[in-house]
């Protein structure tokens, strides 16, 4: 375990450097998903063909297939970037689609009864939308979303693999090609720093669900 | 407009023209956008038949040799893909159905086991079998395929059969507890009722979210691409592109075959769902980890 312990800076800096990534990725595709979403349930049909289009093609082509189209394709058209920017963009793009899907699917779990009885006492269209569905629309959505970005977090990884140089994944391939540690140590150690993120959202994130559940 | 009703009426004719305004401008927005992107690609030369002539073109020199390695490619992909889901489907059953039938203390390390997988990254657990199985003196390099495959197919089967094991155990605790009661009173021991009664229910309520996980899985096969393990779709495409210079037309028919492929396995996932009419209703149907690859 020597090969932790004498890199244990390493790692640190390298676990900050992963969270940066997944802190940048969750604002950024929180956004985007937001306005994607919005797109996906508006009452405009040229909108929701967009939204429909933008979550169909994303969800089914591979976050490498993205990455590459970003690291490579750019470059073609004159756009040059860090590769950092390049990875970061990618997986805000990538997650954008899951993110929409997870807070659709919170939308359309409220039931219309819901606005019909908001619209029957009276309310005008913000209060019914601000005060009856959205809250409810907002609670059912934490669940799907935060699993979102834990997998967000985990997809990070594939930015380091990308030749990022900031993050856990690239500590553990520096390490073990360019420093010659054993492949064992190390990757144990990277794979510690991710689950030390994963494990307590996860469980974070089931108190949290079983928290904001509704009985429906 | 089912999709959406909770949040607007049935629109007037008010609304109706409002809606229509905003949807004329919406559209001529994202036409604009994308008349931007065109022309910018336009500018760059990228419409260039010299570029696109190697994919689209059957007539130009390059075209027979680029399909071909791309179909060796697509081959190469669906192999991967058709190992690991195979050995995660059985391994991910096993494991499900341990975690379910052993004792308090047996299942505590197929629990942490379980945890420990589905907390990390695919490309961690892939990484991890490219390195470390070397060094522990596994030689893989003579089966059939070389070793890139087998470690991809190893990492990709090391996280996913704990998804699976999950899918497995949320459809069953998704059955009426009457079920495996049922099966217990006419005799059958606990095993058989859960292989012959509680299994089959099980597997068929998670068809769709089993489905969504095998397009994870054929996504995830193209990591091998970035860790260079394994000439897949991506990479295959990839070396294309560097030979002939033009990664964007290449990337973009590899993403097309990516998207037709898991459009389509996506298309039934939603058409067995549909389709499934369950003569026991769940329970409830525990949340399945988000499909997010």
């Amino acid at each position: 375990m020597d090969a932790i312990t004498a890199n244990l800076d390493f790692f640190w800096n390298g676990f900050l450097g992963s969270l940066t990534i997944c802190l940048w990725g969750a604002v950024g595709s929180l956004i985007l998903g937001t306005i994607i979403a919005t797109c996906r349930v508006s009452p405009v049909a040229p909108l929701r063909s967009f939204g429909t289009a933008w979550v169909t093609v994303i969800r089914n082509c591979p976050f490498t297939v993205v990455l590459f189209m970003f690291a490579f394709g750019l470059p073609e058209i004159g756009v040059n970037a860090d590769y950092y920017v390049f990875g970061l963009a990618a997986l805000i793009i990538y997650t954008s689609a899951f993110v929409c899907e997870g807070l659709r699917s919170g939308i359309n779990s409220v039931s219309a009864g819901q606005a019909e009885a908001a619209r029957a006492i009276g309310l005008t269209f913000t209060q019914t939308l601000t005060q009856i569905v959205l809250p409810q629309a907002f609670r059912t959505s934490i669940p799907p979303v935060g699993s979102v970005i834990i997998a967000m977090f985990k997809n990070s990884a594939v930015v380091g693999a990308f030749g990022v140089g900031r993050d856990l994944y690239s500590v553990g391939e520096s390490l073990t090609s360019a420093q010659g540690y054993a492949a064992l140590p190390v990757l144990t150690g990277v794979a510690i720093g991710y689950l030390m993120i994963t494990l307590p959202a996860g469980l974070g994130l089931g108190v949290l669900e079983r928290k904001v559940a509704i009985a429906r | 407009m089912s999709n959406a009703s909770v949040l607007y009426d049935a629109p007037g004719p008010r609304a109706r023209r409002k809606a229509a305004i905003i949807g004329v401008i919406a559209t001529l927005v994202v036409l604009m956008l994308l008349g931007l992107v065109v022309r910018r690609l336009a500018d760059q030369g990228q419409f260039a038949g010299k570029l696109w002539g190697p994919v689209l073109d059957p007539s130009n020199e390059n075209f027979p040799l680029v399909w071909n390695l791309l179909a060796k490619g697509v081959v190469a992909t669906l192999t991967a893909a058709v190992l690991a889901i195979g050995f995660s489907l059985i391994i991910g059953s096993v494991v499900g159905v341990a975690r379910m039938m052993l004792g308090h203390w047996a299942r505590l390390p197929v629990v942490a086991g379980i945890e420990l997988f589905r907390g990390l990254p695919v490309v961690i657990t892939i990484y991890f079998a490219s390195r470390v199985l070397p060094e522990l003196g596994v030689d893989l390099s003579g089966m059939p395929g070389g070793s890139g495959l087998w470690f991809l197919v190893i990492g990709l089967t090391a996280y996913n059969c704990v998804i699976i094991a999950e899918i497995i155990r949320a459809g069953v605790v998704s059955l009426p507890s009457g079920q495996r009661e049922a099966g217990l009173a006419i005799g059958l021991s606990p095993g058989a009722s859960m292989r012959l009664i509680l299994l089959p229910q099980a597997i068929r309520v998670m068809l769709p979210a089993l489905i969504s996980q095998i397009v994870v899985i054929l996504k995830d096969t193209s990591l091998a691409a970035v860790l260079g393990l394994y000439t897949e779709l991506l990479r295959q495409g990839n070396l294309i592109a560097l030979n002939l210079d033009n990664p964007i037309q290449i990337l973009s028919v590899v993403a097309v075959i990516f998207i037709l492929i898991n459009y389509s396995l996506s298309r039934l996932a939603t058409w067995v769902d549909q389709r499934s009419v369950r003569k026991t209703p769940p329970k409830r149907v525990a949340p399945v980890p988000a499909e997010v690859g």
